[in-house]
């Protein structure tokens, strides 16, 4: 009876799928597709042109390999690019007019729309497969000129700040799956902050990948102009699938002179069985430029699904004095994998950087922290920082710690530290003889373990990870 | 309250405990005396639920099987021991180690969840009733802590814990003359018709503050002599070869 029960709390539960009727771009990937895409989404014409120039790169781009995990093949003809509810041919005015299956979806997820259920003190983004479906509290943040829609919107809307910005961090020049985005992304959010204004709430945008055999490219744009500040959290969820599921998203940030941002993930997507069957793909490119002088941008991560989780979220410290952050949880169970870690750039004076990274492994998972630091010539009296910490669980796991430093000036200072530890038997025997089960003392030695970068959360978000960092190590002793 | 009988319990092919009995009833201090190497900690590792032994013979606890429950279980029900090498656990929180399962046993018996303030007053009382200093409790679990910290740290969790049948494995040991009275004082105060006690221990010293009911000498796996709390002082003079 125990064992069953265990076995009920082991399961993904946002595993659930949503039958509802979509409209979904022909199959495959090509220039009729892009213009599907375009032409549904009403864009103008130099974002089909920008679309199109992006897939003339991709063509002539190959595939990275150099990545620890290794996957079979993606066929990117046999996907979808495109699919969206059906019911948002035209765009519901306002959320009372969604698709009722849309909102007892998001309300199964614990993200409720409806004005009188709104989560206290969060404006939500909620994405569905390619669409944003709903914005919550536009009103409040609209009073203080802060836009926060989704890209689809801004590019209507906002053009000129889109046109300005987008690209100008991740180009489409870039590495095979930014370019692959870029060609063909689908929704995501937007924001600016003007300047001088302190976003009053946590802005967030919610992932859903719903239909099957679709991939989700999604872009996600941040300015924050002088002076202003916003924190901004994504969380992402998936159906449990037999088959792997491809996540290609860009997120540019941009910090000008004296502003920060603080960009936070919690990444729960389904991270396959545990005979490794199934579970997205989440190719994700990530990246920030602090352009201004004095600007910080902060990245946190607490990556808990995915059957293999790629990334980079990175820091190009272009302004003096600028400062980027990277903390970052990565957790791997069962046949899971990460390869995820940081590139700070130096190239203005006096920048700073600091890298936490916390990785766990359990089962046969295996778990890859890749970082560089790279200090311009220019970057006089740069600074970094790095930690890398890793926790295995069992002897079937892995972790590797691969940091690479490049550093063209003399002044800068460079430090790193790496350890790896294991939670011992004599360890869980210590807890269980204090009253904890298995699963409660791997939740709280885990939790210790990865307390930095837990700290850095948003508050209403730091609990609910501390769970998260639980269950996905669940089933993992024993 | 606990019912030893035949227990017999083999490691890698090693018997260490060779069909011992013992009776602790409630409200019984008893002392457990005995050689290095004699199975004394073994004892106590079978009893908690520790892994890896081979084990025959049967234990009742409060009259039912105590090997029909996990090591959770057991002390959830109010086994409780006191670690001869309490573990370090690095990154986690010493109060919040304490607390979580202090709630974790509460929770077990149906007894309301304390929350961070109420816990902290209950902490806090009882770690000045030990003296430990309250830094320790901001602390990483044991990491760093002295011998002595370490130890006072295992009595402020029995302490916390109140159980039913607690066994301390050598707490004396390492501890300073003032110490070791705290923390018989802190065995003392929860003496107590329905709270047994079993204590493993080298030295008489300790059983001068705590009286205990018997005494036992643990020999090569069994209780080679019992006796009153005078046998205590009259192994200090003779030693156990002459037993
Ligand atoms: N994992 C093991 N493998 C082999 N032998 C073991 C193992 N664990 C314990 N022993 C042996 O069992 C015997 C009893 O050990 P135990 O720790 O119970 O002794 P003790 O009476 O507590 O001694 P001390 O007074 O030194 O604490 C010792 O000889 C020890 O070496
Ligand atoms: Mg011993």
């Amino acid at each position: 009876m125990k064992e069953k029960e265990l076995n009920k709390i082991k399961e993904y539960k946002y595993g659930f799928s949503t039958d509802i009727e979509t409209i979904k771009a022909p199959k495959g990937l090509n220039e009729e597709v892009i213009k599907f895409i375009s032409k549904t989404k009403k864009e103008p014409k130099w974002l089909l042109e920008w679309r199109l120039k992006a897939y003339k790169r991709l063509k002539i781009l190959k595939e990275p390999n150099w990545q620890k995990p290794k996957y079979p093949k993606i066929d990117y003809q046999s996907l979808y690019y495109y699919s969206a509810p059906k019911s948002f041919t035209e765009k519901p005015k306002s959320i009372d007019d969604l698709d009722p299956k849309l909102l007892e979806t998001y309300k199964k997820l614990g993200i409720p729309l409806q004005e009188q259920q709104r989560l206290n003190g969060i404006a939500v983004d909620a994405v569905f497969d390619s669409v944003s479906v709903a914005t919550t509290f536009k009103d409040k943040l609209t009073e203080k000129g802060i836009i926060f829609c989704s890209i689809s919107e801004a590019v209507q809307k906002h053009p000129n700040l889109v046109k300005k910005y987008l690209g100008s961090v991740i180009p489409i020049t870039d590495h095979y799956f930014a370019t692959l985005n870029s060609a063909v992304f689908t929704d995501g959010s937007f924001v600016y902050i003007p300047k001088g204004v302190r976003c009053p709430m946590e802005l967030s945008t919610y992932f859903r990948i719903n239909a099957s055999q679709t991939g989700q490219f999604e872009r996600t744009l941040i300015i924050a102009d002088e002076g202003s500040y916003v924190s901004y959290l994504e969380g992402c969820t998936a159906p449990m699938r037999d088959e792997n599921q491809l996540h290609a998203a860009n997120v540019e940030l941009i910090a000008l002179d004296d502003a920060e941002i603080k960009y936070s993930t919690v990444q729960n997507w389904y991270p396959g069985d545990e005979n490794g069957k199934g579970g997205i793909y989440n190719f994700v490119t990530k990246r920030g430029a602090c352009r201004g002088k004095n600007s910080k941008i902060s990245w946190t991560q607490v990556e808990t699904g995915s059957a293999i989780t790629w990334k980079y979220p990175s820091c190009i410290l272009q302004g003096d004095n600028s400062v980027g952050e990277f903390y970052s949880i990565a957790i791997t169970n069962n046949y899971q994998k990460a390869d995820t870690g940081t590139k700070m750039i130096h190239l203005g004076k006096n920048t700073k950087s600091k890298i936490i990274s916390k990785g766990i492994s359990a089962g046969n998972a295996d778990n890859t922290y890749r970082g560089l630091v790279d200090i311009n010539s220019k970057a006089i009296n740069a600074r970094n920082y790095t930690q890398c910490d890793s926790l295995l669980i069992g002897n079937k796991c892995g972790a590797h710690t691969i940091p690479y430093i490049k550093n063209k000036n003399p002044n800068a200072n460079i430090e790193h530290e790496a350890t790896t530890s294991k939670i011992s038997e004599e360890q869980l025997y210590y807890c269980n003889q204090r009253g904890l089960n298995q699963e409660e003392a791997v939740s709280l030695i885990v939790n210790g373990f990865c307390k930095e970068v837990l700290q850095q959360l948003p508050m209403e978000f730091a609990v609910e990870a501390q769970k998260l960092v639980g269950i996905s190590l669940e089933g993992s002793v024993g | 309250m606990l019912k030893i009988n035949n227990l017999k319990a083999k490691i890698d092919n090693k018997l260490i405990l060779n069909g011992l009995n013992l009776n602790i009833k409630s409200g019984e201090i008893h002392a457990i005396m005995g050689p290095n190497g004699s199975g004394k900690s073994t004892l106590a590792n079978v009893l908690s639920g520790k892994k890896g032994y081979k084990i025959s013979g049967s234990v009742l606890y409060e009259d039912k099987d105590l090997f029909k429950l996990d090591i959770e279980e057991r002390a959830q029900k109010g086994l409780f021991l006191a670690f001869q090498y309490p573990l370090e656990i690095p990154g986690v929180n010493t109060s919040n180690f304490l607390k979580t399962s202090l709630n974790a046993i509460r929770k077990s018996n149906g007894k309301k969840q304390l929350d961070a303030l109420e816990f902290l007053k209950v902490v806090k009382s009882k770690a000045a009733a030990l003296k430990i200093d309250e830094k320790i409790l901001n602390r990483q679990l044991n990491v760093g802590f002295s011998g002595g910290e370490k130890k006072k740290n295992e009595i402020l969790q029995m302490s916390l814990h109140e159980p039913k049948m607690a066994i301390l494995d050598e707490t004396d040991s390492g501890l300073d003359i003032d110490a070791l009275k705290i923390v018989a004082d802190g065995v003392n105060t929860l003496r107590d018709k329905k709270r047994s006690f079993l204590i493993i221990t080298h030295y008489q010293r300790l059983l001068d503050y705590i009286k205990p009911d018997f005494v036992h000498v643990l020999m090569k796996g069994k209780i080679a002599k019992t006796g009153c709390s005078e046998l205590a002082n009259e192994l200090e003079k003779v030693g156990y070869e002459n037993i």
